[in-house]
């Protein structure tokens, strides 16, 4: 097994990229010439499905949820950018006697609010919303959450009954939203206590009802800070757009090449502009005509564009999975993504043009992307 | 009026192209149909349920639109003109 390494070194602005791996972690940096320094792997031989850096205290502390198939998962934290992570023998994330219920994997680390910084929260499998209100040091499941009366309704696809989406309300403490594959959207109003499904108009394709209340297998949601309120949806089969905190969703699938596929990220300073990686079908699962084409809208979803420049258009038979494609607050607009290859794809121009940052990389299962403080 | 099992887009080659398959012989469970379809469409069958006679795990059953993981598994009775729709299950990433 390699050694861990030392982390890396990084100045105020400089781009970090977290790529989880299913061998491991790797730390990417960049002061914005268009190298990066590499530092990795981290954790290795452990599949890494979320990272998160929080910056809200003003320095800067990596999130990790190392784990493997023998041992199980856990979250992992460090303070120096990589150089020693903590918490190895610790396994904070569990959940309660009598719920009959097991952690298998952590899916999403998520910093709250930036006026609660000691609150983060877990989206995990078997779908649930953890919370902590002390740093991260102790976690729970929310309750409400924890006891929906949909719970056993819930089904695993071939990925696991993963929680990959929680976006709080940044306006309000009592509105968070998550999403789950399957299960679909659902929203609470009241600080957790109690959870609502919010599918409507979104398709079912694999149940004989093609519109449930709940059960759809949602891959992504996101939203940009300054208009929380609109959510764009990446479904297995549809996309998505809702002006109302996903009471209503309406279909913006304008001239994408396939509405199936995982990854979607929203622009770091534009709420109109949003990207996705169509993927063929359900079934095949690569990039469309063997094409590697990242699609942007502009405007909210009313048609999409195809980002090609530095990217391979033939042969290129490339899955983006869910976690894998992320923007940084740069200048331009920093855009990257991971592949199942191990190739990750840096844009500094929004998207405009492409340039590969790292070929040989075990398969990527997410990639986060931070400005540092 | 028999029974039909409904199949996927992805099995109907292996059904000579039928989008659904009568039964015959008025099945009474839903393990029972799924016999019944292996003599009328075996390279369905083997599609769906494993040499242990159980679902394959990433498979979907349901009678009308009730998945019969809640009614009773493999045992869920059939009525008369009851439809067995069989779809597979998500995968996800």
């Amino acid at each position: 097994m390699p050694e861990e390494t030392r982390g890396i070194r990084g100045g105020a602005g400089d781009v970090l990229l977290m790529v989880g791996t299913t061998k491991g972690a790797f730390l990417f940096r960049s002061s914005g010439s268009g190298a990066w320094e590499v530092d990795g792997p981290h954790f290795p031989g452990e599949e890494v499905y979320a990272m998160a850096l929080d910056a809200r205290s003003g320095a800067p502390t990596l999130w990790a949820a190392p784990g493997n198939a023998f041992f199980g998962t856990t979250l992992r934290r460090s303070d120096d950018l990589g150089a020693t992570w903590s918490g190895k023998d610790e396994r904070p994330v569990k959940f309660p006697e009598g719920s009959e219920l097991a952690l298998k994997r952590i899916w999403q680390i998520r910093p709250g609010r930036d006026d609660e910084r000691q609150r983060m929260y877990l989206g995990v499998e078997p779908s649930c919303l953890f919370e902590s209100t002390d740093g991260g040091d102790s976690w729970a499941p929310v309750p409400g959450f924890l006891n929906h009366e949909h719970r056993q309704y819930w089904q695993p696809g071939n990925g696991g009954l993963c929680m990959h989406t929680i976006l709080p309300d940044p306006g309000s403490h009592d509105r968070v939203l998550v999403a789950f594959s399957t299960g679909g959207v659902y929203r609470s109003d009241d600080g957790g206590a109690s959870w609502r499904p919010r599918n409507v108009g979104v398709r079912a394709e694999f149940l004989p009802d093609k519109h449930p209340e709940f059960g759809q297998c949602v891959h992504k949601v996101v939203h940009h800070p300054s208009r929380p309120e609109r959510l764009f949806l990446q479904n297995h089969w549809g996309l998505y757009r809702s002006d109302d905190w996903g009471d209503q969703w309406t279909d913006v699938a304008n001239g994408v090449p396939s509405d199936f596929g995982f990854a979607m990220a929203m622009h770091p300073h534009d709420p109109d502009t949003v990207y996705i990686v169509p993927l063929e079908s359900d079934g095949f699962r690569c990039t469309p005509e063997a094409k590697l084409r990242v699609y942007r809208t502009r405007n909210a979803g009313a048609s999409w564009e195809p980002l090609t420049e530095g990217l391979p258009q033939e042969g290129a038979y490339e899955t983006v999975l869910r976690d894998a494609l992320d923007t940084a607050p740069t200048a331009g607009g920093g855009v990257y993504f991971g592949t199942r290859s191990g190739k990750v794809y840096a844009s500094g121009d929004g998207g405009d043009s492409w340039s590969l940052a790292s070929d040989g990389l075990p398969p990527v299962v997410c990639l986060k992307a931070a400005a540092l403080p | 009026m028999s029974v039909t099992v409904v199949l996927p887009s992805q099995l109907r080659e292996l059904a000579g192209g039928r989008t659904s398959v009568a039964l015959d012989g008025r099945p009474g469970t839903v393990g029972e149909a799924l016999e019944a379809l292996r003599a009328a469409a075996p390279g369905v069958y083997d599609r769906i349920v494993t040499e242990r006679r159980e679902l394959r795990p990433h498979i979907n059953v349901f009678v009308g639109r009730e998945d019969i993981r809640w009614s009773g598994g493999l045992g869920t009775p059939l009525g008369e003109g009851s439809e067995v729709v069989i779809l597979p299950a998500v995968s996800g990433g």
